[in-house]
């Protein structure tokens, strides 16, 4: 098994804090795993992103060209990323904020609306594990118990009582991700 | 086994600093390797072994203060990225003319000038082929792997004891900013003084017992004849590193009919690349230098009688593809593959190299 | 009665002695010069507190680089301005040695003003012997940062001017504002009054390392009668009408007990 991600949206909205749980969960599973940020004054609210490899055997290059699957939270990178998605592979995108969806027949597209759920739960800070829910319900490449092994290895142990209701916003996202197009 | 963590490369060079016994680390922040300073202040070391951290003006008094540390016998070091390792080439050299040891860490970024944050290997001409003025040589280390950023800080220290010479992780912004799951070195604890005595009595500044001659640390002779014979010393000493001290690997180099050469970061996408042209039947091994000087000269001439071709892939406009050459001595074709100024090559590019620069010539 | 010659020179005669801190080597400074007076200075004190194994120095570039030759301790030959540094790294990692830097004015006040306006401000425990000449000693005689208005060097020949090259820096009363920075004291050695005054100012700068409780900076106002083309008398008597009145002795700031 080899998953290579790309999450990319605005700085701010926990694209690297997920993509950090989702590489410490595949390290739960005995995974190798890599994590790539774009880096720099780009990180300061305007748009991040962090390249995410999963692999059974070890990984070469940790950067990539083409993605098995692109989370995506903003129109920027939606722009920028919906192209280099293997044919055949994995959209998922928030339409906040979305005004030109993406438009590719040859992958498969869903929806989350994981900013409005956030604003529902009344924390924003749960959106990327929103985000993640819905990402584990169209890609189960990692299993729950090791997402929470590896949220606890991410958070700070302050946050430790937090994890119950991340566990929660990861369920939540599970339940309200949307099929656009299947192939 | 040990527990695996996932960290940056950075923060696994400031991790591998404490356990590895180092007593100073003396830095200034620039991008993209400020992780480094941020993590040893965060995890406050001075409480637990001892070692100093400490925030200097500038990357040239950074390495001025490895230098006094270094003089002390004491394992010490800095890290910068390549504006502010330009800034420390005087120190530098003054610390190679002056045999000490230390470890310096170089996360580049493209240049020339202020240039970008982005990752680059553009500074290899620099920390291999001198930067400071003077004949010297540091020995130079290319970690491909978070894994190897923290094992090459107590290798680092090992090497520049053992020939008392800087050395220098020269790593880029990818490998410095990447998170990989990372295996920590055991403890190990800090020099005692008195050990230190015992170690390196003989020529730091451990403070003149009435038993011993003063120790005097400097690079300067001023008579030519005897400044000569130290150079002479310096060169057999460098003579000495290249017997001993080269480190490579090689990937599927026996059978294969072409190679890439490429180191840290590169080395990793032409990995790939090299995976790439084996599912199209292009017969491609890959060479990857571990230690850039020492250079591995002679492990690329062993390979050469069963070579079509070499390709040079580097971050850079081609760097060390002079080393290649000099290897080389012509006797296969090398080409190149770069992207410079903090763009990063990808897979697919350096196959396309391979197919349109050694395969159809 | 003629004494003989060896009737005199026996040890209960002894009045003084050449501590033997102080290398043989015989000094490569131009007579005259206040180096090797206040290298005896350093020397005589480090004998008296019996500190020669805990003490590091670390030399300068400019006529002071070699002052290793002549000093039976440890030493760090800096570059050019970086003593400072060096001295940082070697308390912090010897906390209880003492560390001192010596070093001119070009050395310290040109090249070298951020190192030790850094090693002010963070209070680094060491003490900095600051020769002020007024000029570049080594190179030739150039000017300096601490060059008096008006007055002729290499490089400013028909004086120092000061609308175009700048003024004299007073390094000692800038860094004495510093709160890192516990005792500033300004010096002289020529004449024996004056130069047991600086022994006494270095003595109490290498003892007050062990209060911890910043830097203390000793500024001693020099000669170079090469630099300045004279003769040694003719030098004490300019520095005195001259570089007094712009360089002012006495102490700045004492915090020391």
């Amino acid at each position: 098994m080899k998953e290579e991600i790309i999450i990319a949206g605005f700085g701010g909205q926990g694209v690297l804090s997920m993509g950090k749980i989702l590489a410490y969960s595949g390290i739960m599973q005995d995974q190798e795993v890599t994590w790539m940020p774009s880096y720099g004054p780009e990180m300061r609210g305007g748009t991040a992103n962090v390249t995410v490899i999963l692999s059974d055997s070890n990984i070469s290059s940790p950067i990539v060209n083409t993605y098995d699957t692109a989370v995506i939270l903003n129109q920027q990178s939606l722009d920028k990323f919906e192209q280099m998605v293997k044919p055949g592979g994995y959209l998922i995108y928030d339409p906040n904020g979305i005004m030109h969806p993406p438009t590719r027949k040859d992958i498969n597209v869903y929806k989350i609306e994981a900013a409005e759920e956030a604003a529902a739960m009344k924390n924003a800070r749960f959106f990327n594990m929103i985000v993640l829910g819905g990402f584990l319900k169209v890609k189960p490449i990692v299993k729950m118990d090791n997402v929470i092994k590896g949220l606890k290895k991410s958070l700070p142990e302050r946050h430790h009582g937090l994890i119950p209701q991340n566990e929660e916003a990861i369920k939540r996202g599970m339940e309200i991700v949307q099929e656009v197009n299947k192939l | 086994m040990a527990e695996k963590i996932l960290m940056k490369g950075n923060e696994a060079i400031a991790v591998a600093a404490i356990r590895c016994g180092c007593d100073g680390y003396f830095g200034y922040p620039i991008t993209p390797q400020s992780e480094i300073l941020e993590t040893l202040t965060e995890m406050r070391p001075w409480d637990e072994t001892g070692m100093v951290v400490l925030q200097a003006e500038s990357e040239t008094a950074s390495i001025n203060m490895v230098y006094g540390g270094g003089a002390c016998g004491k394992k010490v070091m800095t890290s910068s990225s390549s504006p502010g390792v330009s800034l420390m080439c005087e120190g530098i050299s003054y610390i190679a003319g002056a045999e000490l040891p230390c470890l310096l860490v170089n996360v580049v970024r493209g240049g020339p000038g202020l240039g970008t944050i982005q990752p680059s290997q553009s500074d290899y001409f620099q920390a291999v082929k001198g930067g400071g003025h003077g004949d010297y040589k540091m020995i130079v280390l290319a970690p491909a792997s978070v894994q190897e950023m923290n094992d090459f800080v107590d290798m680092g220290f090992e090497l520049a004891f053992k020939y008392r010479n800087p050395v220098m992780i020269l790593s880029d912004g990818i490998i410095g900013q990447m998170m990989e799951k990372v295996e920590l070195s055991p403890m190990k604890p800090r020099w005692t003084d008195e050990e230190i005595k015992k170690l390196h009595g003989s020529w730091a500044t451990t403070g003149k017992d009435a038993d011993r001659n003063y120790n005097l640390i400097t690079s300067l002779d001023l008579d030519a004849a005897r400044q000569e014979k130290f150079n002479q010393k310096l060169q057999a000493k460098y003579r000495e590193i290249e017997k001993n001290e080269v480190r490579v690997e090689q990937t599927l180099c026996d059978d294969a009919e072409y190679l890439i050469v490429a180191y840290g970061s590169s080395a990793r996408v032409s990995q790939k690349a090299m995976e790439l042209a084996h599912e199209e039947g292009i017969k491609v091994g890959l060479l990857r230098p571990i230690t850039l000087y020492p250079y591995p000269t002679a492990q690329i001439q062993a390979l050469l009688p069963h070579l079509k071709g070499i390709l040079t892939v580097e971050m850079s406009a081609g760097q060390m593809i002079e080393d290649v050459r000099l290897a080389v001595e012509g006797k296969v074709p090398v080409e190149f593959y770069g992207r410079a100024g903090g763009m990063i090559p990808s897979p697919e590019e350096v196959l396309e190299a391979i197919k349109t620069k050694l395969v159809k010539k | 009665m003629i004494m003989d010659i060896k009737d005199i020179i026996k040890p209960e005669n002894l009045v003084y002695q050449k501590t033997s801190v102080l290398t043989d080597n015989a000094m490569h400074y131009c007579p005259g010069c206040s180096h090797g007076t206040v290298h005896k200075l350093i020397a005589e004190i480090i004998d008296e507190m019996g500190i020669q194994d805990k003490v590091i120095g670390v030399s300068p570039v400019g006529c002071a680089v070699l002052a290793y030759n002549y000093l039976e301790i440890d030493w760090q030959q800096a570059a050019h301005g970086r003593a400072p540094a060096l001295a940082t790294a070697t308390k912090r990692l010897y906390p209880n040695k003492y560390v001192f830097t010596y070093q001119g004015d070009g050395d310290l006040a040109s090249i070298g003003t951020a190192e030790i306006i850094h090693a002010c401000s963070r209070g680094e425990n060491i003490t900095v012997i600051f020769i002020n000449n007024g000029i570049y000693g080594m190179t030739g005689g150039q000017m300096a940062p601490t060059t008096l208005p008006g007055m002729k060097t290499s490089t400013s020949p028909y004086g120092r001017d000061t609308s175009t090259m700048g003024f004299p820096l007073k390094i000692a009363d800038m860094i004495a504002m510093l709160p890192g920075v516990c005792y500033v004291t300004r010096q002289s050695v020529q004449t024996p009054v004056a130069a047991r005054k600086a022994k006494r100012a270095i003595a109490k700068a290498f003892r007050g390392q062990e209060q911890c409780k910043g830097l203390s900076f000793i500024e001693i106002v020099s000669t170079c009668n090469s630099g300045w083309k004279m003769t040694p008398v003719d030098a004490n008597k300019w520095m005195e009408e001259h570089m007094f009145p712009e360089y002012p002795l006495g102490d700045i700031k004492d915090y020391l007990q």
